[in-house]
């Protein structure tokens, strides 16, 4: 089926007074209609910056330096100001990591709602958009929308803030739903209410998402297929249930060991990534995690490494799963070793 | 509400007892007194004085006698001026000072917020530059020096408008300037970094991420939250223009209340310093409060209990 959403070498920049910021490098990834992409990755990965690109919301310092983004088939890169802000909210919408700060504190939360379809529903009247709010307020569990209507954020709780983000979000049913670390900012048990509300809406709507964030454990509950980011770029990217089989990057690999597992035995600790990313301003000539990688080759420092098919549906980029990469102490090639 | 006002009522009436009081007590602290002066002045004739003003009686019934004249709205008579009450001053200067603070506010305000938000949405373009080249102007250059270039220029080089008093309409635009080029300088640069604050809040990211024009962006979302800090220095600024600057009074021969407080002060005009600075602290005071209440109306986190 054809994709909903087709990324394509997209590199975006910053100008900065230090100099040019190179946040994401050259991605491409597709989004499938009705299903969820997982965007995974540690802070300044390039996987936020990703996601604004797409709704070309980078401010006035940064821009979409090359590649392409189509969304059904018409490549939004070219779209005017104009356009893309039809296509803001209308075809794409989007949720924030931190709704206490994401809701305009001045404004009631039924008016917030309801501008998006003033935006872009222009046949509605003033009384059906209270009409269709109440109604998203009801579809995403608010209770007692007709008093909720008219309360201020600041009377919300965080759970009922996000809820209220979602619903500002489905109200003109969008075909991609771009939701960037939406459970990040709650309690756990609020976390888990928003991800199987939003699985429930999903499934409702045969929405498409692209979720952004650097919990795998949400990932496997929400997604059903992941790219993992790293120096702005694409590390791997594969099906959920390959990816936690069998992680074909030194990379994702490293973020599983640093997963707290229940049934881990207590003494065996957590095994952080050493180091911390790459400077994007002068970002490294080879693979970015090289020097963070414990299977580092003096190539890995020199050259980005070229894409691998490691199966059907999945790649990785890492020289050791190039052919000529020396299998003895090779996390990738020790089957075949055993096998030969 | 009605307990929070009553509150906010009796705050303020201690609030201008005690102004009254450190006012008094440290005005008897000053050497010399309203009599003392150059020439030979025979001691009957000082005590008679004295005698008349009640300035022989111990410093707390003074000051107790002066209070229950202030329950009577009553500020006394001047100690220099014969057959002058502070009332008199006050009822003769404000009308000046209020009218060219009235104008003044207006310009100020009128001025500078839209200063701020062309400075703050043109951030770092020469527009901005501007704006805040003449924002630290007005605030580094004293307004007596501001005034006399703007006497130079446009009144005797150009001849436009009048060289002093406020006769004519005209009278009021250089005062006007004057005095108000502090808080223009002031109020745009708050407004600017307010909106900047407020243009980086994520709030502004989820409205663009709404689809919704930059105009609406700015002048629905942004607007508002950045007006509250410039609403805060609001009651101090209005009370400060509306009860006038004795330089720019002095400068432009405007007879208003500023000069009778300066010249009370030099001649120990004892109630006319008391009468001046309670009506003043009264004046500050009000003006904060209804700046508190305008609060509610702006921002709703905000309610009074």
């Amino acid at each position: 089926m054809e994709p909903i959403l087709q990324v394509r070498d997209l590199r975006t920049s910053f100008l900065t007074s230090n100099g040019e910021v190179q946040a994401v490098r050259g991605v491409s990834f597709d989004v499938e209609k009705g299903k969820t992409l997982g965007i995974v990755g540690e802070s300044g990965s390039g996987k936020s910056v990703t996601s604004l690109s797409i709704l070309k919301l980078l401010g006035s310092t940064g821009r979409i330096t090359s590649g392409s983004i189509r969304l059904g088939g018409e490549e939004l890169t070219r779209k005017s100001r104009r356009e893309m802000r039809a296509i803001r909210g209308g075809r794409i919408a989007m949720i924030f990591q931190d709704p206490m700060t994401s809701l305009n504190p001045l404004i009631p939360m039924g008016d917030q709602v309801g501008e998006m379809l003033w935006a872009h529903r222009k046949d509605m009247t003033k009384a059906q958009r209270r009409e269709k709010v109440l109604e998203l307020f009801r579809t995403v569990r608010i209770p007692e929308p007709e008093k909720r209507f008219k309360s201020y954020p600041h009377e919300f709780s965080g759970g009922m803030r996000q809820r209220v983000m979602i619903a500002m979000a489905l109200a003109c049913r969008p075909e991609l739903l771009i939701a960037d670390e939406p459970t990040t900012a709650l309690d756990v048990s609020i976390q888990d209410q928003i991800l199987k509300l939003m699985r429930a809406l999903q499934k409702e709507m045969d929405m498409s998402i692209m979720f952004i964030t650097h919990d795998l454990g949400v990932v496997a509950e929400l997604c059903d297929r992941v790219a993992v980011m790293y120096g702005g770029l694409l590390m791997e990217e594969a099906d959920i249930v390959d990816i936690f089989e069998r992680p074909m990057h030194p990379y994702t690999m490293g973020l599983m060991a640093s997963i707290p597992d229940m049934h881990q035995d207590k003494r065996k600790k957590l095994q952080p990534i050493p180091g911390s990313p790459p400077d994007m301003i002068h970002p490294p000539k080879g693979c970015p995690f090289a020097p963070r990688c414990p299977y580092a080759m003096r190539i890995c420092a020199e050259e980005l490494p070229p894409y691998v098919a490691t199966g059907e549906r999945r790649r990785s980029m890492c020289w050791l799963l190039d052919p000529e990469a020396p299998a003895q102490g090779n996390p990738f090639k020790q089957g075949k070793e055993a096998a030969v | 509400m009605g307990k929070y006002l009553l509150k906010r009522l009796v705050m303020m009436v201690i609030t201008l007892f005690l102004i009254a009081l450190l006012t008094f007590v440290l005005m008897h602290a000053v050497p010399g007194g309203p009599f003392t002066s150059d020439k030979q002045v025979s001691k009957a004739v000082l005590d008679a004085l004295n005698e008349k003003y009640k300035l022989n009686d111990p410093l707390w019934k003074q000051f107790l006698d002066y209070m229950g004249g202030l329950l009577r709205l009553d500020l006394g008579p001047s100690f220099k001026y014969q057959g002058k009450t502070v009332n008199d001053f006050i009822s003769n200067g404000l009308p000046y000072s209020a009218r060219l603070g009235a104008v003044t506010l207006v310009f100020v305000l009128l001025s500078s917020i839209p200063m701020g938000i062309v400075s703050a949405l043109k951030n770092g373009k020469w527009q901005d530059m501007l704006v805040m080249a003449l924002a630290t102007i007005g605030v580094t250059i004293p307004s007596f020096v501001i005034a006399t270039g703007l006497i130079y220029v446009f009144s005797f080089k150009l001849g436009w408008t009048p060289m002093y008093g406020v006769d004519k309409w005209q009278g009021y635009i250089l005062p006007m300037i004057a005095l108000g080029g502090y808080s223009v300088s002031f109020l745009a640069r708050l407004m600017r970094s307010s909106l900047l604050d407020v243009m980086g809040q994520d709030y502004i990211r989820t409205a663009r991420a709404k689809g919704i024009s930059e105009t609406r962006v700015v002048v629905k979302h942004a607007l508002r939250n950045a007006l509250i800090p410039v609403v805060t220095v609001l009651g101090p600024t209005v009370a400060n223009l509306l009860t006038g600057s004795f330089v720019i009074e002095k400068i432009f021969a405007i007879p208003g209340m500023g000069g009778y407080f300066v010249n009370s002060v030099t001649q120990r005009d004892y109630t006319t310093i008391l009468g001046m600075t309670v009506f003043y602290a009264a004046f500050l005071i009000a003006m904060v409060f209804i700046v508190d209440l305008f609060y509610c109306l702006i921002d709703p986190r905000i309610k009074y209990e």
